[in-house]
């Protein structure tokens, strides 16, 4: 009676927790394995898959432990006692081949998405769009250099088309991610990296800075703005209305740190900004990180 | 203007200024210096100075060194776990509106503080303890190959921890992650002390780190009692061997990274800034050619006492011997052949990204095949289910559930969309904590009587058990759920339109229960020191040992065995008792004296990194000078040891029978 108790304790907290877990994440989107565009949804369905065919290991292991447990516990008569029985080649055998077998089959895979999904890859469809990322403390800009705009913390692409991502920072290392789009990339100064996404839905899409880049590092998101062809014509329209221009100045401006930053607009980007930024950190010197710079001497 | 120039060159960077900037800071460090006075108080007051210095911090019974490691961990541990729940704290309110009671740059210490000292003061304590508790008993041995050095290993770990003390009190920790990546590491983003702290902690500990694996591998090759080949040491040997050999690989690659990242900060290189021809990616790189191998360096030891653990308390031999050595080899040697999987997002080719997630997964194979030599030395046993035994079942379930995860990383297009989120955070806690600290707490337990001479509660031991396991499930399942929601790791803030806010606190609630767990084993430790009568050990061998280590009666006396043991088959001990031999023999022990000087190291290494962060250049000279003579000094000492005769030893002997028989005429 005393066990059956304790059962029914257990139970019932086990599917109170179940009823709550579960209605909270009906109600509330989980960015990963709800994606919105072909990288995210190949994905999250290779992580759905490894997780799966992980269980040829996890079954096992844990259905021996419960029950080797409860067999041979101490004072059960029906559990034989067999103290020569410490080692056995074929069974052994055994369990070397299940893990390889597993691990086979995950290399495979391995091998054959690292190819399929390299974020360097160009993705099949229209022509894509263009846009360089910089990564600022503690702001993302982006530039459209075939739109000759810029916006600062919020991203609009049109729905369907590839878009290329070119990435880089102008101040510490940091990442760039989307989640509901695809995987993340570093963002590094006086490096070039890329991302090539496509959302297959409109909507607002939420991206960070997924790396640690000093104190307004958590407040470092973007939006993706994912929209009709005709409503990313008015969004860069909008843009080229807004007066402002991103010239040498206003970007050293920009460029200072300032968290929290709310959506922002440019009119007109200097041409090869990007390239400009990239190119600041392969002179022999910048004077930005020198010790004398920061008043500190030997 | 003159005094400034005067204190600038006595004191560098050092003022008034750096005392804690707020109340909760001030609160840290109160309780740095507090616990400081009120040890040194406890200790004047009790008379105790001479004897903590003539008894322990001299000493160079490695008994006596692992019981101080341990000490130290356990304190380190209660620091990181304050610092694990002022994070899910922080995290738990930090909302919308809500800044929380931590600004950024103080949240971000913590975090930094967190990760460094759970993995080089408490983890890597606990295992340099238990190693050094159990290995040479283990190997019939009396001694480490290198007592003097062993002890010095110690002083430099007290050291680096000191380091990381002291920045609570005076200047402040890095806030740029455990692993400090520049460029935020450089002194352009991150110009305060913190850095320096952290890097010279690092340095001053992973020296004491290196010097101890090669220690412990001479130890192993060279000490074996006579007869006990390779393949007849019990399996913690070879595991301690295994990570032993990966650390004397390993932390050079450490030592040499940090000196670069110094150079940057100190004198103006620029091996890793940004700009100026620095190549950040270099020393991600390094770091983690050093940090991999780094989790293996602390699993591998678990591992080895999840094989003593799970063979005695099922009162089998381990099953797969054999396979076992081989599969601790093939982790070593895969180990490093991993560590770019820590970084599959900083743009390699598809190629190499391939190439190291195929590695990566490849280590699931020898891990898997422990797990299941370990299931089937259960197999057809005797399985007595007392808290060591609890902690490898807690083991085999978060283990296997973390590794999963891990599997799922090593594929590079997976890892894209978890890297940096707490589901990475979920995973190695998971190894680590599941891994590696339960096994470090299992081993605590199952040697403690051989140290102290009683058991620990039992009942208490239980009860930490639960709470740690089913803390830990409660803290870290909506890691994984928050980390595919796209939270990222080291958040001091979310926007409260993410809905996140009930999984945090469902996390800190599963810290909370940590908590409770961790005052468990507090008061584990408290209420079976004054129970100490009702839980002595009088046979030695209190589980039904198999090894050497329970041939000897507990306490373990300083000179370990009367006689050195002779060895014919693996798990000597068990074969001697089932053929009912037990044996009295005497002979000449050759021992160590003490010395005051790897304390001297310890304390003269400290000055030098002090002295360095604060940048009080003159002292730089002096302290590093007086390490050299202490070495060359000590080094002079033509007498390091003395013998203690047959006679003496059988004395000593017979004194501690009479104890037992007076416990046992107690006990009944």
């Amino acid at each position: 009676m005393k066990t059956r108790g304790k059962i029914l304790v257990v139970a019932t907290l086990l599917l109170a927790v179940v009823v709550l877990a579960g209605s909270y994440l009906h109600s509330h989107p989980i960015a990963v394995l709800q994606p919105a565009g072909q990288v995210g949804t190949k994905e999250r369905n290779l992580m759905i898959f490894t997780a799966s065919i992980s269980l040829i290991v996890v079954v096992p292991v844990f259905v021996m432990l419960g029950m080797f447990a409860w067999r041979y516990r101490e004072g059960n008569p029906r559990g034989r006692y067999d103290p020569k029985f410490e080692g056995n080649g074929r069974l052994e055998a055994v369990w070397w081949a299940i893990p390889a077998i597993f691990i086979t089959i995950i290399g495979v895979i391995t091998w054959n998405s690292s190819y399929a999904l390299d974020p360097f890859k160009p993705l099949q469809g229209n022509k894509p769009l263009h846009i360089q990322v910089v990564a600022l403390d503690w702001k993302w800009l982006f530039i459209y250099p075939e739109q000759g705009v810029a916006s600062v913390n919020e991203a609009a692409i049109p729905v369907g088309t590839p878009v290329d991502f070119e990435i880089t920072s102008d101040t510490v290392m940091t990442s760039f991610w989307a989640p509901q789009l695809g995987g993340q990339m570093y963002a590094m100064p006086g490096m070039n990296t890329q991302e090539n996404l496509m959302a297959a839905k409109t909507g607002d899409f939420r991206g960070v800075a997924a790396n640690i880049s000093g104190s307004g590092f958590a407040g470092m998101s973007f939006t993706v703005k994912s929209q009709s062809q005709s409503d990313f014509k008015a969004w860069v329209g909008a843009a080229q209305h807004s007066g402002s221009k991103l010239t040498d100045f206003t970007y050293m401006n920009l460029a200072r740190p300032s968290s929290n930053n709310k959506a922002a607009y440019y009119a007109a980007v200097q041409p090869d900004l990007y390239d400009t930024i990239i190119m600041k950190y392969m002179m022999p010197t910048d004077g930005g990180d020198s010790v004398d710079a920061v008043g500190v001497s030997f | 203007m003159l005094l400034g120039h005067v204190a600038f060159a006595l004191l560098g960077r050092l003022g008034w200024n750096q005392l804690p900037p707020n109340a909760i800071a001030y609160g840290g460090a109160a309780m740095v210096v507090g616990g400081l006075l009120a040890v040194a108080g406890l200790i004047t007051y009790l008379h105790r100075w001479k004897w903590l210095w003539k008894e322990w911090l001299t000493t160079q019974d490695p008994k006596r060194i692992g019981v101080m490691y341990v000490i130290v961990a356990l304190i380190m541990l209660l620091r990181g776990a304050a610092d694990a729940f002022l994070m899910r704290a922080q995290q738990s309110v930090s909302v919308g509106s809500n800044q929380g009671f931590l600004d950024a740059s103080h949240f971000q210490q913590i975090v930094s503080a967190h990760g460094t000292i759970m993995i080089f003061f408490v983890a890597m304590g606990l295992m340099f303890g238990l190693i050094n508790l159990v290995l040479p008993l283990q190997l019939g041995a009396r001694d480490v190959a290198f007592p003097f050095m062993n002890a010095s290993s110690f002083w430099l770990f007290f050291a680096g921890m000191a380091l990381v003390m002291a920045s609570l009190v005076l200047g402040d920790f890095s806030a740029a992650g455990w692993l400090a990546y520049p460029p935020l590491s450089e002194l352009k983003y991150s110009p305060t002390v913190g850095v320096d702290y952290w890097i010279w902690a690092l340095q001053i500990s992973g020296i004491g780190s290196l010097l101890s694996g090669i220690n412990f591998m001479v130890t192993i090759i060279k000490m074996r009692a006579p007869g006990m080949s390779l393949m007849k040491m019990p399996m913690f040997a070879w595991s301690v061997m295994g990570s032993m050999a990966l650390v004397a690989f390993a932390f050079p690659i450490l030592t040499v990274t940090l000196t670069l990242l110094a150079l940057d900060r100190t004198i103006g290189t620029h091996f890793f800034t940004a700009g100026g021809g620095g190549n950040a990616m270099m020393y991600v790189n390094l770091i983690w050619a050093w940090g991999h191998p780094e989790v293996y360096i602390l699993v591998l030891p678990a591992f080895g006492i999840w094989s003593e653990v799970v063979a005695t308390f099922s009162r089998k031999a381990l099953f797969g011997y054999t396979s076992m050595v081989w599969a601790i080899w093939a982790i070593v040697i895969l180990s490093y052949t991993v560590w770019l999987h820590h970084f599959f997002t900083m743009g390699a080719g598809a190629d190499v990204n391939a190439f190291f997630g195929i590695t990566t997964a490849v280590i699931a194979v020898p891990t898997g095949v422990k797990i299941f030599n370990w299931l089937f030395t259960m197999y057809r046993g005797r399985i007595s289910f007392r808290s060591p035994m609890l902690w490898f079942m807690g083991f085999v379930v978060i283990f296997t559930i973390g590794g999963v995860a891990g599997v799922m990383m090593s594929v590079p297009a997976i890892d894209y969309q978890v890297h940096n989120s707490l589901f990475l955070i979920a995973h190695f806690h998971m190894m680590i904590i599941g891994g590696v600290v339960f096994a470090f707490f299992s081993g605590l337990s199952y040697w403690f009587p051989k140290i102290f001479g009683f058991r620990l509660h039992e009942g208490l031991g239980k009860v930490a058990f639960w709470f740690w396991s089913v803390g830990f499930i409660v803290a870290f399942t909506p890691l994984y759920v928050l980390g595919l929601m796209g939270a990222t790791r080291r958040l001091d803030h979310y926007d409260a339109s993410l809905g996140w806010q009930p999984l945090f606190i469902v996390a800190g609630i599963g810290a909370a229960l940590i908590g409770f767990g961790v005052a468990a084993q507090v008061a584990q430790l408290v209420v079976s020191i004054l129970l100490r009568d009702s839980n002595r050990d009088l046979t030695g061998d209190p589980w039904n040992g198999r090894t050497l280590e329970w041939s000897v009666p507990s306490p373990a006396p300083f000179y370990s065995f009367t006689k050195q043991p002779v060895v014919q088959v693996r798990d000597q001990f068990w074969a001697d008792k089932q053929a009912k031999k037990s044996h009295k023999e005497y002979e000449d022990v050759l021992l160590p004296k003490n010395s005051g000087w790897s304390v001297a190291v310890g304390a003269l290494a400290f000055t030098f990194a002090f002295c360095l962060v604060w940048h009080m250049y003159w002292v730089l000279p002096l302290a590093f000078v007086g390490v050299v003579v202490t070495l060359v000094v000590r080094s002079m000492n033509d007498e390091p040891e003395y013998v203690l005769t047959a006679r003496e030893v059988e004395k000593l002997d017979q004194a501690q029978a009479r104890k037992v028989k007076e416990y046992e005429a107690i006990q009944s």
